[in-house]
């Protein structure tokens, strides 16, 4: 899930303040490229590989990157989205809420997954995530991609593929999108 | 938004990136809250439909879609609701109900405590009250309440803590029978245009939908709640029984009334069929289930006459042959058991907004000191 969504989820909601922005349209798409090539370079081609974005932000990025594996590759790879709602440790601690369907294409057995995200921050998305993908079916192997590693790990998760890593403060919110990445603040309505 | 003056900040701190290219308002989310309504307030019981505004039950329906897509994997199991105990009390028999909401619970990983009248200390005399509470301080989260008084549910909200959930009160109302019927409804509706549930369909197929709630409407909880959350989002009902099972009052109900179902049927998008309650005493207001039927049963050339891409509804178990015709019956049957299928889902999708919310008053504070980021 976005972290942005999860920031603004009330009781504690606010309003994303921009401040300065780290990455261009330029930027994330040579990033998307980058990391379409080190997926194939990695796994020596795309045998068995499926592409998992998480609601809602790592959804977008999933479907460009599998956009540029088949302009590279010349064959298309299974795209799923993911929701990780109901697998989270923080029900009951905060509303959380499904942002949208998820939707796996088959079964996941044997097949090599790679998870997308948009910023990888406590890890406890990846962790709800690879229980999520479970129920799924056994993968081969599961890696995770990210557009942004902004650090403060809870828990021990490491990114495969990083678009960019941003040393952050604690306080502070990262925005990505398909035009750009930005680093801003969250200030109370 | 572009004239938001937090899109201006960026554009200005942001001066090397070519603006043409994102369009006139800089990257694209700049600000304000994302994602769900806010107006949706947390859900504490469901005891009536009327406790659901439109905007509540949208949210409830858009919940099921997430929770449409666990009943339908190989491994139908989150862990949502792990740790949570459900208790299923049910002073009244029933089949359907029981076993779907117990089955909801179980899908979302809580624990469900079974309580059913006949085997149970109520034989002895023990009293409603005194067995709630018996239960209550075993340490439960949620009541699943089925009774035959109305309003039990509502007594059992005041002696508790837990929350509770109305599976059916008397005559009175069955909310998440209602809420099924919508989802199932609204999920018709968007395949008949070629959609499927996950591509944001929300509830405006109901506005101006025109149903005919059919047959022994005075003892139905499942008509009046069913109204009411048609009501409440913006479709047409017509009541249609014979003048005995119109009940005592209608007022608030704000529907139409008719006596003639062969009027009604070429007009409306929905039949819903009500069972003929014959263990309530139905049989008292009606000369005969024979005569019921020739007047209110949908026969094969009854249903002939329904407009093309009509849906017949039934909340089950069907009396073959008294409200509806056995090869109606069959026809229907498809739609009848997606109703039960997607009975699961929705009160998954109930028993989860219930009890997944952080209704502890202190619930923010808890975040804050286990460390929640960004809770």
């Amino acid at each position: 899930m976005a972290e942005r969504e999860r920031r603004l989820t009330p009781p504690r909601g606010g309003v994303f303040v921009p401040r300065v922005q780290v990455l261009s349209i330029d930027d994330v798409n040579r990033a998307l490229v980058r990391i379409a090539h080190e997926i194939v370079e990695r796994n020596h081609g795309l045998d068995d590989v499926v592409l998992v974005g998480l609601q809602t932000g790592g959804v977008p990025l999933a479907f460009r990157i599998a956009q540029v594996l088949e302009e590279v590759r010349g064959s298309s790879v299974p795209v799923g989205t993911l929701d990780v709602a109901f697998y989270r440790d923080d029900i009951g601690i905060r509303p959380v809420l499904p942002e949208a369907v998820t939707d796996i294409p088959g079964d996941l057995a044997g097949r090599l997954v790679v998870l997308v995200d948009d910023v990888l921050f406590t890890g406890r998305t990846v962790r709800a995530a690879l229980n999520a993908l479970a129920d799924y079916g056994r993968a081969r192997a599961v890696q995770l991609a990210v557009m942004v590693d902004r650090g403060h790990r809870e828990l021990p998760v490491r990114p495969d593929y990083v678009g960019k890593n941003i040393p952050t403060r604690l306080d502070e919110q990262v925005d990505v999108s398909l035009e750009g990445v930005v680093l801003g603040d969250v200030l109370p309505k | 938004m572009s004239s938001d003056p937090a899109a201006a900040v960026v554009a200005a701190a942001t001066s090397p990136a070519p603006p043409a290219a994102r369009g006139p308002a800089g990257p694209s989310p700049t600000s304000g809250p994302v994602g769900r309504p806010e107006t949706v307030a947390p859900m504490r019981h469901l005891l009536s439909m009327a406790d659901l505004d439109a905007a509540g039950i949208a949210h409830v329906l858009r919940v099921t879609d997430s929770l449409g897509e666990v009943v339908r994997r190989s491994i139908p199991r989150v862990p949502a609701l792990r740790g949570r105990t459900v208790v299923s009390l049910f002073a009244e028999e029933s089949t359907r109900t029981r076993l779907s909401f117990e089955t909801a619970a179980r899908r979302m990983s809580a624990d469900v405590l079974t309580f059913s009248a006949a085997t149970s200390s109520a034989k002895k005399g023990e009293s409603l009250r005194d067995t709630v509470e018996t239960i209550a301080a075993m340490g439960v989260d949620a009541f699943v309440v089925r009774h035959g008084a109305a309003g039990a549910p509502t007594q059992v909200a005041r002696w508790v803590d837990a929350h509770v959930v109305n599976a059916g009160d008397g005559w009175h109302e069955h909310p998440t029978q209602a809420l099924l019927d919508c989802y199932t409804i609204r999920q018709f509706r968007a395949e008949a245009e070629g959609r499927t549930v996950g591509t944001e369909v929300g509830t405006e197929c109901f506005e101006g939908l025109r149903v005919a709630v059919v047959g022994d409407v005075r003892h139905s909880r499942v008509a009046r709640s069913l109204v009411i959350a048609l009501r409440t989002l913006g479709a047409r009902a017509t009541v249609v029984c014979p003048g005995t099972l119109v009940p005592p009052s209608l007022e608030g109900w704000g529907v139409d009334v008719c006596h003639d179902l062969d009027a009604v049927l070429p007009e409306v998008d929905v039949v819903y069929l009500l069972r003929l309650q014959l263990e309530r005493g139905t049989g008292s207001y009606l000369p005969s289930a024979r005569e019921y039927s020739a007047g209110f049963g949908l026969t094969a050339r009854r249903a002939a006459r329904l407009a093309p891409g009509a849906m017949v509804m039934h909340p089950g178990p069907m009396n073959r042959g008294v409200e509806i015709a056995d090869e109606v019956a069959d026809m229907a049957r498809s739609l009848v058991l997606r109703q039960v299928a997607n009975g699961v889902a929705v009160r998954m999708a109930v028993l989860y907004l219930l009890l997944a919310g952080p209704d502890a008053p202190d619930a923010e504070e808890l975040g804050r000191s286990l460390g929640v980021v960004g809770a």
